[in-house]
């Protein structure tokens, strides 16, 4: 079928020796929808001084990419690696190997770019856009097949299948999703209360009150903490200081005197007998979103959270007195074991970290 | 028996008929080298997406090869001297290797990164391009609302990705996030309990994460932009307006070869550009960072810059938290999960938002100018505004920090800015549309401005101006329509004044020979007119 006579065409054959390929694009070009309304070679006579030279920079640029790539391959098997510390050659490993390779593909990218730009004909093709909606008479019949499917099926004339589909609509829906919320579930109030209890309670250390120690588990005795100082401290526990006890950190802060009197005074009556002298500790864990509140400001007496920037007031209960916290940090208390190291004297009263709903 | 020899000149025809007898691929094959492309620079914003999704999907299956998300407890004991002996998580350690203990690991976890940010980059600028010009109008509501979508997939993929190396800072993000998830009213110590295993941090948060980070996520994008390029196919793409391009035509080059080279060398281009990024510039060096400790953070915590507006909406917030009946709604609730639900919602209906309030049931193909469409362009301009007080808010501290202001009036200029801002954006754009408009219109009148003064017998000057139209018998020029296209402002545009000479160092031509100034009817460039001319 070689000759093809489209509606208001002139019939166009094929095989007509008379026809360039060209004339072939343009009919194959014409059938698909497409227009070719110019079309012009760069370079009519071929061959001159500016062709020539375009070639010549593409073919530059094919060979430099080339290069660069062999270049990553040599940097990559043979440019010394390893991590040493101190400045040292390998330290450009990386770099070298970013340099070649991005350099060879940004030179492939500009020569391909400057072929389609420079030496490929100028071309402005029109393709017909196919508008709208199918016909009607089309949308009739699908509308008709569709319809049909449904009296195939005569769900409407058969109320008893009707609704027997719905259950297995509904039980398979229901099996498909059990799996998934089955397997993750986990109640945040079973066994206990996870998220109003810290390391400081008791029960995790056989019913004895839990020390205060560093990070690396050693206790805390008073003076070891300077006037005005603040010291990160975790529960006296097996891991305590390990991200399996997140909301444990506990920032345990030595006030002047004058500060500590405040504080004292300031105690609301959920934080009555929680300081221990000049000592408060206050859950470094912020109200907020849970960042750790650790910038202390030993002037003003105020803990900033870097996160975003909420702060609060140590002499005031550490109470939010800027940014989006609302809640004061939960204060622990605390006290002196027979030994003399820092213990907290029970769990923290309130629940630690960011609100939730059942929080009250 | 002698064996037939092989005629390798028809080897390629042959090769041809015999797949077409079997798929008969000729036609649609030929209709789609043929499918025409318009060209315009914007229309290559979504193509950097495109292209860096390909560099994430080949990068990060890179990544995988070394990666082992578990959260189990180990010593470092890796090449990075300053690390050794630490206790950290197999995750964290993994990441370290893939950075110092594989070769040119630590090459293709900076180009992953790179790649990701420039993904979102090129996803958000895209977008600006789809809103400002309505491209997002009817027949391609569905393809705007799968890119609305594809931009929170990107942003949850890239999330997790930043979640799973385990450093101080990926720490951080997961504990806000969880803090995030616990503010939502009734379920969300439930939905957090489930999602970790029980408290933050748990030890199976990142082996999910991974799943969702390596299979889920990709597969959902990959899905979303097939559908995305196929409604693209299906629907063509639009162009702008000029000569012989109407709302039912595509004028272009075909995809074969034109298109595909400009194309397929863009794509190495962005690729190019991803691997000297990756290896020159320095992106979240994680072993600053140390591993993740619930106890440890250090100032100026910022996240990726696509997750930075929300970083700043929840600065900005203040502390309302709402009590009552012994429950809690907590304030983070507002700026983290209401405020992205607004911001998912608005635009997946504004274009039919739009289309109801212009009355307008047309199919559109043809682009408008942002400033042809004032409304549009100024609400564009307000979302823009909106967006970039709460970027900025995300890291208020920084700029506080080095520009010596105090915190505090940053967050407050933020909470201000982001009330005031945006109706200023809006109405300084509207007027901007206005006067542009406004100017385009002028020259269409009187012609463009020539530079040269003229003075006249009464002592007044005048600037001469040259005619874009005819003019009638007494010289003044009748008004062209106003077509919603660029219009020639400076006289070189119009051929008046010949362009310099071409080539970098020395002339590979000679100087076009002076034209006269182009007459009336010579407003546009020859080849254009050829398209007129070529249309039936």
């Amino acid at each position: 079928m070689s000759t093809h006579v489209p509606d208001g065409q002139e019939p166009f054959d094929v095989e007509d020796p008379a026809l360039t390929r060209f004339d072939l694009v343009r009919e194959g070009a014409r059938r698909d929808g497409v227009e070719i309304v110019h079309y012009k070679p760069r370079f009519p006579v071929p061959g001159t001084k500016v062709e020539r030279r375009i070639e010549r920079s593409i073919a530059l640029m094919l060979v430099l990419c080339g290069l660069f790539a062999l270049a990553f391959v040599v940097a990559y098997i043979w440019w010394p690696w390893e991590y040493k510390t101190g400045a040292n050659i390998n330290k450009w490993y990386t770099p070298v190997l970013g340099f070649t390779l991005g350099m060879s593909l940004v030179l492939l990218a500009v020569a391909i770019i400057t072929w389609g730009k420079k030496l490929l004909p100028e071309e402005i093709s029109v393709q017909e856009r196919h508008e709208g909606a199918s016909t009607p008479d089309e949308a009739a019949l699908t509308a008709a097949t569709i319809g049909n499917m449904g009296d195939e099926l005569g769900i409407q004339r058969r109320p008893l299948l009707k609704a027997a589909v719905l259950l297995p609509g509904l039980g398979l829906g229901a099996a498909a999703v059990a799996p998934l919320v089955g397997g993750l579930i986990r109640s945040p109030h079973e066994p206990d209360a996870i998220f109003f209890e810290t390391g400081f309670n008791p029960k995790f250390n056989h019913g004895q009150p839990v020390r205060l120690v560093r990070e690396d588990g050693t206790p805390i005795r008073p003076e070891e903490v300077s006037v005005g100082g603040q010291m990160t401290v975790f529960p006296g526990i097996p891991g305590g200081a390990t991200n399996k006890w997140a909301d444990s950190p506990t920032l345990l802060i030595h006030l002047r005197p004058e500060d500590a009197a405040i504080t004292l005074e300031n105690a609301k009556p959920v934080n009555e007998g929680a300081q221990w002298g000049n000592f408060v500790a206050y859950s470094k864990i912020c109200t907020h979103a849970g960042c750790p509140a650790s910038l202390y400001e030993q002037q003003t007496n105020r803990l900033l959270c870097p996160c975003h920037q909420s702060q609060f007031n140590i002499t005031d209960n550490a109470r939010p007195i800027f940014g989006p916290a609302s809640r004061s940090l939960p204060q622990l208390p605390i006290g002196r074991d027979a030994e003399g190291y820092f213990i907290a004297t029970s769990d923290y009263r309130v629940a630690v970290g960011p609100a939730f709903w059942e929080r009250p | 028996m002698k064996r037939r020899k092989i005629d390798l000149a028809a080897l390629p025809g042959a090769s041809a008929r015999e797949v077409d007898e079997r798929l008969q691929v000729a036609t649609p094959l030929r209709r789609l080298f043929n499918k025409v492309f318009p060209d315009h620079w914007s229309f290559l914003l979504g193509e950097i997406a495109l292209y860096s999704f390909i560099v994430l999907l080949l990068t990060g299956t890179f990544l995988t090869l070394f990666f082992d998300p578990s959260m189990a407890e180990v010593k470092y004991n890796g090449s990075f001297v300053p690390l050794r002996g630490i206790e950290m998580t197999k995750a964290y350690e993994t990441a370290l290797n893939i950075s110092f203990d594989v070769r040119g690991g630590l090459i293709m976890r900076q180009m992953h990164h790179w790649a990701a940010l420039l993904f979102m980059a090129a996803i958000v600028v895209h977008m600006f391009r789809v809103f400002f010009t309505g491209a997002f109008r009817k027949p391609r509501e569905l393809n705007w609302i799968i890119g609305v979508l594809l931009f929170w997939m990107g942003f949850t993929e890239g999330f997790a990705g930043y979640s799973l190396p385990d450093d101080a800072l990926s720490g951080t993000g997961l504990r806000i996030a969880s803090a995030i998830m616990l503010s939502i009213p009734v379920a969300g110590t439930w939905i957090t309990t489930s999602l970790f295993g029980g408290e933050f941090p748990g030890t199976e948060i990142l082996p999910r994460l991974y799943i969702v980070h390596v299979l889920l996520l990709p597969g959902v994008l990959l899905a979303l932009i097939a559908a995305h390029m196929g409604l693209l196919v299906k629907q063509k793409h639009t162009q702008w307006p000029g000569p012989g391009r109407t709302n039912s035509n595509v004028v272009g080059v075909r995809m074969f070869p034109g298109f595909a080279v400009k194309a397929g060398g863009f794509f190495m281009l962005v690729f190019g550009v991803i691997a000297l990024m990756g290896g020159l510039l320095q992106i979240n060096p994680i072993w600053l960072f140390g591993p993740y400790e619930a106890a440890v953070v250090s100032a100026a915590s910022q996240p990726d810059w696509y997750v930075m507006f929300l970083d700043g909406s929840t600065r900005l917030m203040p502390a309302w938290e709402i009590r009552a009946f012994g429950y809690t709604i907590p304030a983070l609730l507002w700026p983290t999960l209401v405020l992205p639900a607004f911001l998912t919602i608005l635009p997946l209906i504004y274009p039919f938002i739009e289309a109801r309030f212009l009355k307008d049931r047309a199919s559109h193909h043809l682009l408008q100018r942002p400033r042809d469409v004032p409304f549009r362009t100024a609400l564009g301009a307000m979302s823009i505004a909106f967006y970039m007080v709460l970027a900025l808010s995300g890291g208020n501290d920084v700029i506080a920090d080095k520009f010596h202001i105090s915190l505090n009036a940053m967050t407050w200029a933020g909470r201000i800015g982001l009330l005031i801002a945006p109706p200023l954006a809006y109405f300084i754009t509207y007027r901007i549309c206005l006067g542009l408009q406004q100017h385009d219109r002028e020259v269409l009148a009187h012609g463009v401005e020539t530079g040269i003064i003229r003075r006249l017998p009464d002592g007044r000057f005048m600037e001469v101006h040259q005619p874009l139209s005819p003019v009638d018998e007494h010289g003044h020029p009748t008004e062209l329509p106003y077509a919603g296209w660029v219009v020639p402002k400076k006289m070189n545009r119009l051929g008046a004044v010949a362009p310099a000479i071409r080539g970098f160092f020395f002339p590979i031509e000679k100087p076009a020979p002076p034209q006269p100034p182009a007459g009336p009817a010579e407003v546009e460039t020859p080849e254009r007119d050829e398209v007129t001319s070529g249309h039936r």
